[in-house]
């Protein structure tokens, strides 16, 4: 295998070629390597990158190709990690200047699996500071470009790690979503990505956003690519308390399997006003592929659909004033030059360190747990919430899985919503309610807009049914593979 | 006008468990700083806490033990606040839904003396919950220094209600805590090692009436007698404010041992807002009543029930209840051995008199390199013990010769038995050796024999010494008594 083909290949298809013995790991890895050096100065998805780290990785890889001694099916795959997933012995900044110096002294559960698996972890990707954001505006150290314009977005919070994929710059990479982190840039980059159910993959070692919400996935190519990593990053961890006790299939098998067709819904209050006419069709045209396959498409209602934006900016702030609270300048973090005393080591230190979305998110939070407004925000906010989650259980009482456009536009051009929270936090509509309800999402790409935008559709899944869920986006990808084009860079 | 105060007392208690609250990391005291942390004990990026079964035992067993109704489910909420002790800058707490509440402590008041039961009296407690502890700050000139070793320990809150009236009912509040703490295995309760810490809420009012004043919350108490002593100090300082006029603020105010006076800490209006809210990382812990009855079935029996018992069925004196019973080894040892002879009241005695001391000489440290003896490596077993009282009660030895026997069993390990064959100690009852012995002590000393003809009773003791030095003190003492009366009147 040449280094273009290598690079455009899919996991699978690289595992094949691992195993055919026409490629190694150390080929693999250093393709990558070298298109991440000709391509990430325009596309700037990765904050630090360890190539001796990586060769080494690879080379080990094919010793224990050699010795028969391999230790999973990714063996010798390189996976690129956001930066807010621990890494033993490397950096971890979250895209904040407070944690600039931090290096993880331990690996996050799913690092130890992929180490177990022996893929290769390779890269840290660049994303919204600690997650906050729907575009990488909000990295410290510079926004990510979308490979198929330079001029617009690649999405957010997981902007790196679904450019990185959509440049070819790595095979798989994983995000985390808290209220579409990974699904709405996968729209936008013309890419896989696929958050869990809430439980399904071990949070520990993931700098949290908000707890309740976070969820980390795999990006990729195709279905099967992300099933694939799925399935490794998947099962209980008795070091996460939020952790599902339960078996995990093997969904990249599983999804070959034959499929009934089956129902599923439209929730009729995301196909109102606010929806780009492009990515109106591209979904139409989904549905009649589904239609015509023989599944039954059904109307369904969210009737609480508007108020999950409300909901989860409550929520997720109170957790994250919380959760951030411990990037203080005392220990780990940078602390200011200027502080004098204790209150200013705090005060000054996390002023310069954090910027301004984050700043706004743990004052807004901090305000929504204090003592005589908690139950008008945050506990009326956790009610709100089991309506929300009500209404998807009453849905599922009629379909198998909704389905519903990932984001409202296409990729949007830089500073066009950066200087209007609101309407960057409506960007996330369709996938917010996901997050709240603890359900399994995945966006599918499904066509470009004339200006070669891609756009992905969104397909969500009963709790637990990743299965089913990762089988229906399959019989549509199997046939598209929207993915699988490359932007020109 | 007459003045009263009134207390309620806030005790934290560290649980003794195997691991911190949290996290698989040990727990301990003295270890070199921050070496008991991993990454959840330092509030790393990412890691996340997992619940302690232990501690969560421990706290269902005080709770049992103080009479507290147990909740059916108890969660965790995080308690917001910035402060360099504390790693994640929230601690992990209990905020309405407390594992515990309701419940008592029994107190005893002291008597009119160590030899006479005092007055007991029910405290009342509002609740009890779980915390993790926060670090350990040490301040030098221009720096701060922290020690995360204690961070994420578990720690019990025991509320209780204002329902102590002095610094008297406050001491024995806390002695008592701490012996049915320590009994029950609950935690060593070392105030020292920070392992108990108490902070005291104080108010007064007029004798007679029965609303509450405003309270003064006190901190830094850090040893029963700074309790003792911050407490009577700020009771002072209230009534004699309310004397003069002034009103008390409602504040929080810091306990100074050395100069011995409370100062300001802050004021009501400088109170933190804490912005609890339920611990997303964590799933509330269901209570099911089989585990709490199985807890139940375990329990020990409390140290005034227990004192009860020894007196009501052993008939053992007060004096030795009140020494054993803050000690639940020391009554394990004391039962075994007295269950081995007919006389409990007179193992008690040997057990608080002379095994304590010998026990405490070894603690005293005159010789620091010598081992530390404690019931757990004493050479003196219970069985051992009782059989030195057995060779009293038959007549073997007499109890002299036993008190000099006793610390020689405890250093070398040797059974009363064996040091009595190898020195020939055996009592001598032989009557007519003594008879003669007594014979003698009268014709060499006839000013006592006659000033104890003359109606000296006193005079006697005299004589019985001279017959006691003439047999190495081994002449049984009562035959001794019995011929000398005989030969002194006939």
């Amino acid at each position: 295998m040449d280094s273009p083909n290598i690079t455009s290949a899919t996991a699978t298809e690289l595992i094949e070629s691992l195993q055919s013995g026409s490629v190694t790991s150390v080929e693999i890895t250093q393709a990558y390597i070298d298109r991440i050096k000709a391509v990430d100065e325009k596309v700037h998805a990765f904050l630090h990158l360890d190539e001796e780290d990586m060769l080494s990785q690879a080379k080990k890889s094919d010793q224990r190709r050699e010795r028969g001694e391999l230790l999973g099916q990714m063996d010798g795959v390189p996976v690129g990690l956001k930066d807010v997933i621990s890494v033993e012995g490397q950096p971890l900044t979250a895209a904040s200047k407070i944690l600039e110096n931090y290096i993880s002294p331990y690996d996050a559960t799913v690092t130890r699996k992929l180490k177990e698996a022996g893929a290769v972890l390779g890269g840290r990707l660049n994303l919204d500071e600690f997650a906050m954001g729907s575009s990488t505006e909000n990295s410290a150290y510079g926004p990510t470009r979308n490979p198929w314009d330079l001029d617009c977005v690649p999405g957010g919070s997981s902007g790196g790690s679904s450019a990185a994929v959509a440049a070819r710059e790595v095979p798989l990479s994983l995000g985390s979503d808290t209220g579409g982190s990974i699904r709405q840039p996968a729209a936008l980059c013309g890419v896989v990505g696929m958050k869990p159910t809430y439980g399904m993959v071990s949070r520990y070692g993931l700098a949290a956003f908000a707890s309740s919400l976070d969820q980390i996935g795999p990006f990729a190519q195709t279905v099967e690519d992300a099933a694939l990593l799925l399935e490794t990053i998947s099962g209980h961890d008795p070091l996460d308390s939020t952790s599902y006790p339960s078996d995990v299939p093997s969904y990249s098998a599983e999804i070959n399997l034959p499929l009934e067709p089956c129902k599923l819904g439209l929730p009729r209050e995301f196909f109102g006003e606010g929806m780009d006419d492009e990515v109106r069709k591209c979904i139409e045209q989904a549905i009649n592929f589904y239609q015509a396959q023989g599944f039954e498409i059904v109307d369904i209602s969210l009737p609480t659909t508007d108020l999950s934006v409300p909901v989860y900016y409550v929520i997720a702030t109170a957790e994250a004033s919380s959760n951030l609270a411990r990037y203080d300048g005392i220990r780990y973090t940078s602390r200011s030059e200027r502080a004098e005393n204790a209150i200013d080591v705090y005060a000054k230190s996390r002023g310069e360190g954090f910027g301004e979305e984050v700043k706004r998110r743990c004052i807004l939070g901090a305000y929504a747990l204090s003592s005589g407004y908690y139950d008008a925000y945050y506990l009326r906010a956790q009610k709100t919430r089991t309506l929300i989650r009500n209404d998807f259980d009453q849905a599922f009482t009629k379909v198998d899985a909704i389905l519903t456009p990932t984001s409202p536009t296409p990729a949007f051009r830089f500073g066009e919503k950066s200087e209007d929270p609101i309407s960057m936090y409506l960007s996330d509509i369709y996938t917010i309610s996901t997050n709240l309800a603890g359900l399994p999402g995945i966006s599918v790409p499904c066509g470009f807009t004339q200006s070669g935008l891609p756009i992905g559709m969104q397909l969500i899944g009963q709790a637990l049914k990743e299965s089913n869920l990762l089988s229906i986006a399959h019989v549509y990808d199997r046939e598209h593979g929207y993915g699988r084009k490359a932007p020109n860079l | 006008m007459k003045y009263e105060a009134v207390i309620g007392l806030e005790v934290h208690v560290q649980l003794n468990t195997q691991s911190k609250m949290f996290t698989r990391v040990g727990t301990g005291f003295g270890q070199p700083p921050n070496t008991l942390t991993n990454p959840v004990v330092l509030g790393l990026p990412g890691a996340l806490p997992v619940m302690n079964l232990e501690a969560i035992e421990k706290s269902i067993k005080v709770g049992l033990l103080l009479g507290c109704k147990i909740a059916p489910v108890c969660k965790w909420d995080r308690k917001n606040y910035f402060y360099p002790d504390m790693p994640k800058n929230y601690q992990i707490s209990q905020f309405d839904q407390p594992i515990c509440e309701g419940g008592e402590v029994e107190i005893e008041m002291p008597g009119e003396s160590p030899a006479v039961m005092g007055s007991h009296r029910k405290v009342q407690l509002t609740r009890i919950h779980l915390e993790e502890d926060v670090g350990k700050l040490s301040h030098y000139d221009s720096d701060s220094l922290v020690d995360y070793n204690r961070a994420g320990c578990p720690l019990l809150e025991i509320v209780s209600e204002p329902d102590l009236f002095s610094p008297d009912e406050v001491f024995a509040y806390l002695t008592s805590l701490r012996n049915s703490l320590v009994s029950a295995g609950i935690s060593d309760c070392d105030m020292e090692k920070g392992q108990l810490r108490c902070d005291a809420n104080i108010s007064v009012r007029p004798v007679g009436t029965d609303t509450l004043g405003t309270k003064v919350e006190i901190k830094n108490l850090n040893t029963i007698s700074g309790v003792r002593n911050g407490v009577e100090y700020e009771i002072k300082r209230q009534t004699k404010a309310m004397l003069e006029g002034e009103s008390i603020i409602q504040e929080t105010r810091r306990w100074n041992p050395e100069q011995k006076y409370t100062t300001p800490m802050r004021t009501k209006e400088m109170a933190h807002d804490y912005r609890y809210f339920p611990d997303p990382d964590l799933m509330p812990v269901k209570i099911e009543q089989d585990w709490v009855d199985r807890i139940q079935k375990e329990l020990p029996e409390k140290p005034f029930d227990k004192q009860r018992r020894y007196q009501s069925e052993m008939g053992l004196p007060y004096s030795s209840t009140s020494a054993l019973c803050g000690d639940r080894p020391l009554c394990e040892y004391f039962e075994q051995a007295a269950t081995l002879t007919q006389v409990p009241a007179k193992v008690a005695n040997w057990v608080v008199n002379d095994l304590l001391r010998e026990l405490s000489h070894t603690r005293e440290g005159d010789n620091p390199t010598s081992e530390k003896i404690t019931l757990d490596n004493c050479k003196v077993s219970p069985q051992s013990l009782a059989e030195l009282v057995s060779l009293i009660e038959n007549g073997t030895i007499s109890n002299n010769v036993a008190k000099e026997l006793f610390p020689e069993m405890f250093s070398t390990g040797k059974s009363a038995k064996e040091l009595v064959k190898e020195k020939g100690l055996e009592m001598n009852s032989d009557g007519d050796e003594i008879e003669g012995l007594c014979a003698q002590a009268i014709a060499n000393d006839p000013d006592a024999a006659g000033k104890f003809r003359g109606g000296k009773e006193g005079a006697i003791n005299a004589l019985k010494g001279a017959v006691m030095k003439a047999t190495r003190g081994q002449a049984n003492p009562k035959v001794v008594d019995d011929t000398l009366r005989r030969l002194l009147t006939s």
